[in-house]
């Protein structure tokens, strides 16, 4: 298993957002803040982990025929039991995220890896996949949350010692005392603007790596 | 024993429904075990919760029983849904009156708590849940504006009906730049939870007083 490639894979080439364009509800719906994308980003890394893990152990088992009604069932199962343990013992996070944990059961990048990678792979290679997957989710859920923050209220980590405890509190930052106010980046529309943008940058860092690669590669034929 | 293998094989039907009820009963009982193992902390934070909000309208000093405890149900066409009547009591008196209201705002349904002293002078509002729009209409949370706080000390007695309204109705209410309709549901809700408990209070004169005596 080629595990810098796994990572590469997750964080940019193939990143679940930016990449594959999946799992854009969740990223949509919660990204008001840097804070809240955070989090949401962490609990899809959590869900991640469990479930590549867990049908990845009982990937012998599984009949490909049914394959898909089971990998549902464990998959909600373990988004239910996350919410309901963050409830528990998480619960001003859960405040915060409610809702939004729910959401999770819709994140396809979520069941799309647990069918293309866990289902075929042994544990270590699928925690790998997970884990790579999970954070390049949260980067881009961070990204996207911290620009429609920052234009819209001026702040950025607003609350962020609510969700990860007061020693975090020196992440909140105001950016802008005077709050520039730009309404529609907290608005939904603004979700899908900072979303393009950031597949922009991407894709233009992208061409100018390839044109790089190319442009060694010539000079190295002459 | 070819019997069992071929039941094992995993293209054989039965071997497919096996499956599927084992992997069902298996996460039935994590499920249920989930439930048990949480179940009862939850319950309890979200009471905390509910007290919380409570304490930010009514001070903890006014009463010593579980307002939670006591509750009515009032329906109003103007409501989403029935409002919920707390009572505090202090020494078995009724102290003040809570009441938790659903009306519908801009953008959605809006939860607001309303607490009254027993004359009907409002002791404070809070908007605890809304949709409205950041930045135009989120001035109504007391974590963005003060304007919240205009009702308290209002009452029907010392505001006369016509003045319940926002200033573009002729009311004595600021509205918001932009935003004349949320601040417009919140004063009608405030309205409707003082008309609200003013008739509960006169056909419960005596009556739940006597009920929690024992």
């Amino acid at each position: 298993m080629n595990y810098p490639q796994l990572f590469k894979d997750g964080l940019w080439d193939n990143n679940v957002a930016m990449g594959q364009m999946l799992a854009l509800c969740p990223l949509l719906a919660v990204t008001t803040s840097a804070t809240n994308g955070l989090g949401m980003g962490i609990a899809s890394l959590a869900v991640l982990i469990l479930t590549n893990t867990l049908i990845s152990a009982v990937r012998g088992v599984i009949s490909p025929q049914v394959r898909i009604p089971v990998l549902i069932v464990m998959i909600a199962t373990a988004v239910t039991l996350t919410d309901m343990a963050i409830n528990a013992w998480m619960h001003d996070l859960y405040k915060v995220l409610g809702l939004f944990i729910a959401l999770i059961v819709t994140n396809c990048a979520i069941f799309g890896h647990a069918e293309s990678f866990a289902s075929k792979q042994p544990v270590i290679p699928a925690l790998a996949d997970a884990i790579a997957m999970g954070l390049g989710f949260t980067w881009v859920l961070v990204a996207v949350g911290a620009m429609r923050e920052v234009l819209g209220s001026g702040t950025l980590f607003a609350n962020a010692s609510l969700l990860l405890g007061p020693g975090f509190a020196w992440l909140e930052t105001t950016i802008f005392s005077t709050s520039p106010d730009i309404l529609i980046a907290i608005l939904p529309p603004g979700a899908f603007m900072a979303l393009g943008f950031l597949i922009v940058i991407k894709r233009l860092i992208d061409q100018r790596l390839r044109n790089r690669e190319e442009a060694g590669l010539v000079q190295m034929q002459h | 024993m070819s019997n069992l293998g071929s039941v094992l094989n995993h293209d054989n039907p039965v071997y497919q429904a096996m499956l599927l009820s084992v992997s069902c009963a298996i996460v039935s009982l994590a499920l249920i075990g989930g439930y048990l193992a949480t179940n009862d902390r939850i319950i309890e934070l979200e009471l905390q919760d509910q007290l919380n909000t409570l304490g930010q309208v009514l001070p903890a000093d006014r009463y010593d029983n579980n307002p939670l405890e006591e509750q009515y149900s009032l329906d109003d066409d103007r409501l989403l849904q029935p409002a919920q009547l707390m009572l505090a009591r202090r020494a078995g008196d009724i102290s003040a009156m809570a009441l938790q209201l659903r009306v519908a705002g801009w953008g959605g349904p809006m939860d607001l708590l309303v607490a009254i002293e027993p004359d009907g002078t409002i002791l404070g509002v809070r908007v605890v849940r809304h949709k409205e729009t950041p930045g135009l209409a989120d001035n109504i949370e007391i974590a963005k504006s003060d304007w919240i706080t205009v009702f308290d000390g209002k009452s029907l007695a010392n505001t006369p009906t016509r003045a319940w309204a926002v200033k573009k109705d002729d009311g004595d209410f600021d509205q918001f730049t932009g935003a004349t309709i949320t601040p417009r549901a919140v004063v009608k809700a405030v309205y409707t939870a003082l008309e609200l408990q003013q008739s509960w209070l006169a056909s419960h004169k005596n009556g739940p007083q006597q009920e929690t005596q024992p």
